[in-house]
C-alpha cells in the first residue's frame, strides 16, 4: 500500500483504527470443503458445511459489497475453486466492480482455467506453497501438494498471467528458504507473498513446534527490510516493527476496522484468524445484511475504540508494534491487552510460560476431515445435510467452454 | 508496471486524468484509491487533494486543477509531489500517453 502523504505521519493509521464505513477489502471463505488437510489450516477446513451460503445468497453479498464500494475480496476456504458455482461467483463479482483475489492450492488451475484468468484484469490468483522444496511443503500441506502447486504456476505462467502471487506461511522449516521462494516467484514472473503463522484453526495444534524461533523472526524482519515492497506480507508482520523500523504497508491490526472475514455460512468475524465466538460480529443472513453487521455490531464498535495498552503500556516499542496480533494472543491464552506471543522483546514468551493449557481457548468450528487425511470426494450443487467428508474432486468438469 | 516520473519531474502544466481502471472511494480523511490493473491501493490524505484529483479530467492541466480546487501558490509544491506519487503508481495518467499504449 502506498500512502500519499498530506498530513501528520500517523493520522491515517489513527483514522483506520477508528474504523471506516466499509472495509477496504475483506476475506471471504467460500467453503470449508477442501481436498487437502494442511496441518496449520487457519479455518480447520476439510468437510463442507451444510449451512454454506447458496449461490443466490453469495450474489446478494456481492451486491452489498458493490454498494459499499469494497474494492476487492480475498476469496479463500477451504479450497474455494471446488464450489461448483466458483467461476460464476467470480464473474458476478467482477461485473459488479468487486475485484477478486483468490487463494488456491492449485488443484483446478488447469491450462484452460489459467488462460481464462489471464484474460481478466479483475481477478488475481494466489497459489499456496509452504515449502520451496517438496519435502518441506508436503510435510505441512500433504503428499503431492507441491507438485500440484508447481503445475498451477506453470499453467499460469504459460498462459501469460504475470504477477500472480505465491503465498507462503512462514514456519520454522521454511525461513531458511526465503531466497529459494523468491527464486521460484521470479522464475514464474510471480510475486512472493509471505505471511505469519497464527495459532488459529488447526494452527493451534502445531504452533508451538512450527512458529519461527526468535532468531528466525529477526531473519524474516531483515529479509523483508532488504526486499522492501517487492514482497507482499498482507501486513501480517507488523509485530516485528518492534525491532525498530516499520515494514512496508500498514503497521496496524485492521480487524473489524478496515478488514473482516465472512465465513462459508455467512458468519462475520473480525479477521480470518479469529474464528471464535469472541470475535463473531453477526451473520450476513440477518436483517440489514453485511452492512448492518459492519456498521452496527457491538464487537466492531469496541474494536474501533482506543485500545488498552495493558501490560505493554510502559514498553517503548508499543507505538511500533501496537501490541501485535489479537488472534495470536487469544489462541495462545494470552490477554488481549498484553504482549504478542512472538513479542520481539521477549515479553510474550515470558507471559506464555505462565499460561496453563486449560486457559487456551479452542477454535469455534472444526470442519477437519476425520482422521485429518486428505480425502477424494465430490461436492454437489446442493449442500449436504450435515458436515460430511464429501470429495471436492469428484464431478470436476473441464473448465474449457464453461 | 508503469513509467515512474519523479517528484521533481512532475509536469504541472500537462493534462492529467484519473486512470480509467482506478476506483475512488471518498472517506472523511480524503479518499481511498484502488487500481484494478496494478491491484494497488493508495490513500488521499485530504479532501482538498481529492478535489484536485477529481477535477483533473475537466481541467486543461494539473496546475489549473489545483487552482480550481483553491490550492494556493504556497501549497502548490506539496500538491505537486502528491500528484507525482499518484503518477508514479499509475493512479493518474496523461491522456495522450494512455492513447499511445
Amino acid at each position: 500500500m502506498t500512502a500519499i502523504a498530506r498530513g501528520r505521519p500517523n493520522s491515517l493509521v489513527q483514522e483506520f483504527a477508528s474504523g471506516l464505513d466499509a472495509p477496504i477489502c475483506l476475506t471471504w471463505e467460500l467453503t470449508y470443503a477442501c481436498n487437502l488437510a494442511c496441518i496449520h489450516c487457519l479455518s480447520s477446513s476439510g468437510r463442507r458445511d451444510p449451512g454454506e451460503l447458496s449461490t443466490a445468497e453469495c450474489k446478494r453479498v456481492i451486491d452489498e459489497l458493490e454498494r459499499m464500494q469494497v474494492f476487492y475480496v480475498n476469496i479463500g476456504g477451504g479450497e474455494p475453486t471446488v464450489r461448483p458455482d466458483f467461476w460464476e461467483l467470480v464473474d458476478y463479482a467482477c461485473t459488479h466492480h468487486v475485484g477478486v483475489k483468490f487463494s488456491t492450492n492449485g488443484l483446478k488451475i488447469t491450462p484452460a482455467a489459467a488462460s481464462r484468468l489471464a484474460a481478466s484484469d479483475y481477478v488475481d490468483v494466489q497459489i499456496s506453497l509452504d515449502g520451496a522444496t517438496a519435502d518441506v511443503n508436503d510435510a505441512i500441506r500433504g503428499p503431492g501438494s507441491y507438485q500440484v502447486a508447481l503445475a498451477a504456476m506453470r499453467n499460469l505462467a504459460a498462459a501469460g498471467f504475470s504477477n500472480f502471487k505465491i503465498s507462503v506461511v512462514m514456519t520454522r522449516h521454511n525461513v531458511a528458504q526465503l531466497d529459494a521462494f523468491k527464486e521460484i516467484a521470479d522464475r514464474f514472473g510471480a510475486q512472493l507473498r509471505i505471511t505469519r503463522l497464527r495459532p488459529s484453526g488447526r494452527g493451534a495444534d502445531v504452533w508451538d513446534e512450527l512458529h519461527p524461533t526468535t532468531g528466525q523472526q529477526r531473519e524474516i524482519y531483515d529479509w523483508l527490510l532488504a526486499h522492501g515492497e517487492h514482497v507482499l506480507t498482507g501486513d501480517s508482520f507488523f509485530h516485528l516493527a518492534g525491532y525498530g523500523r516499520e515494514l512496508p504497508g500498514l503497521n496496524m491490526c485492521g480487524a473489524g476496522r478496515v478488514v473482516c472475514l465472512i465465513d462459508p455460512v455467512g458468519d462475520v468475524y473480525a479477521c480470518p484468524f479469529a474464528i471464535h465466538d469472541a470475535f463473531l460480529a453477526g451473520n450476513v443472513r440477518g436483517p440489514g445484511g453485511f452492512a448492518r453487521v459492519w456498521r452496527n455490531s457491538e464487537l466492531f464498535a469496541e474494536l474501533r475504540r482506543p485500545q488498552s495498552r495493558g501490560a505493554c503500556a510502559s514498553c517503548s516499542a508499543y507505538d511500533a508494534c501496537h501490541g501485535g496480533c489479537m488472534a495470536a494472543k487469544f489462541f495462545t491464552g494470552l490477554p488481549l491487552d498484553g504482549p504478542d506471543p512472538e513479542c520481539v522483546r521477549g515479553f510474550g514468551m515470558a507471559a506464555l510460560a505462565e499460561v496453563g493449557n486449560s486457559a487456551v481457548p479452542r477454535p469455534a468450528a472444526d470442519h477437519s476431515h476425520r482422521g485429518r487425511q486428505p480425502v477424494p470426494v465430490s461436492i454437489g450443487r446442493r449442500p449436504p445435510d450435515r458436515a460430511c467428508d464429501q470429495s471436492p474432486l469428484a464431478g470436476h468438469l473441464p473448465l474449457a467452454g464453461r | 508496471m508503469s513509467t515512474s516520473p519523479t517528484a521533481t519531474g512532475f509536469d504541472l502544466d500537462a493534462a492529467w486524468r484519473l486512470h480509467p481502471q482506478v476506483s475512488v472511494r471518498p472517506e472523511r480523511f480524503g479518499a481511498l484509491l484502488y487500481h484494478f490493473g496494478t491491484r494497488r491501493l493508495s490513500f488521499l490524505k485530504s479532501p482538498a487533494l481529492l478535489c484536485v484529483v477529481r477535477s483533473l479530467d475537466s481541467q486543461p492541466s494539473a496546475r489549473a486543477a489545483c487552482a480550481a480546487a483553491g490550492v494556493t501558490v504556497a501549497e502548490l509544491p506539496g500538491y505537486a509531489s502528491a500528484l507525482a506519487c499518484l503518477a508514479a503508481s499509475s493512479m493518474i495518467c496523461c491522456p495522450a500517453a494512455k492513447e499511445r499504449q
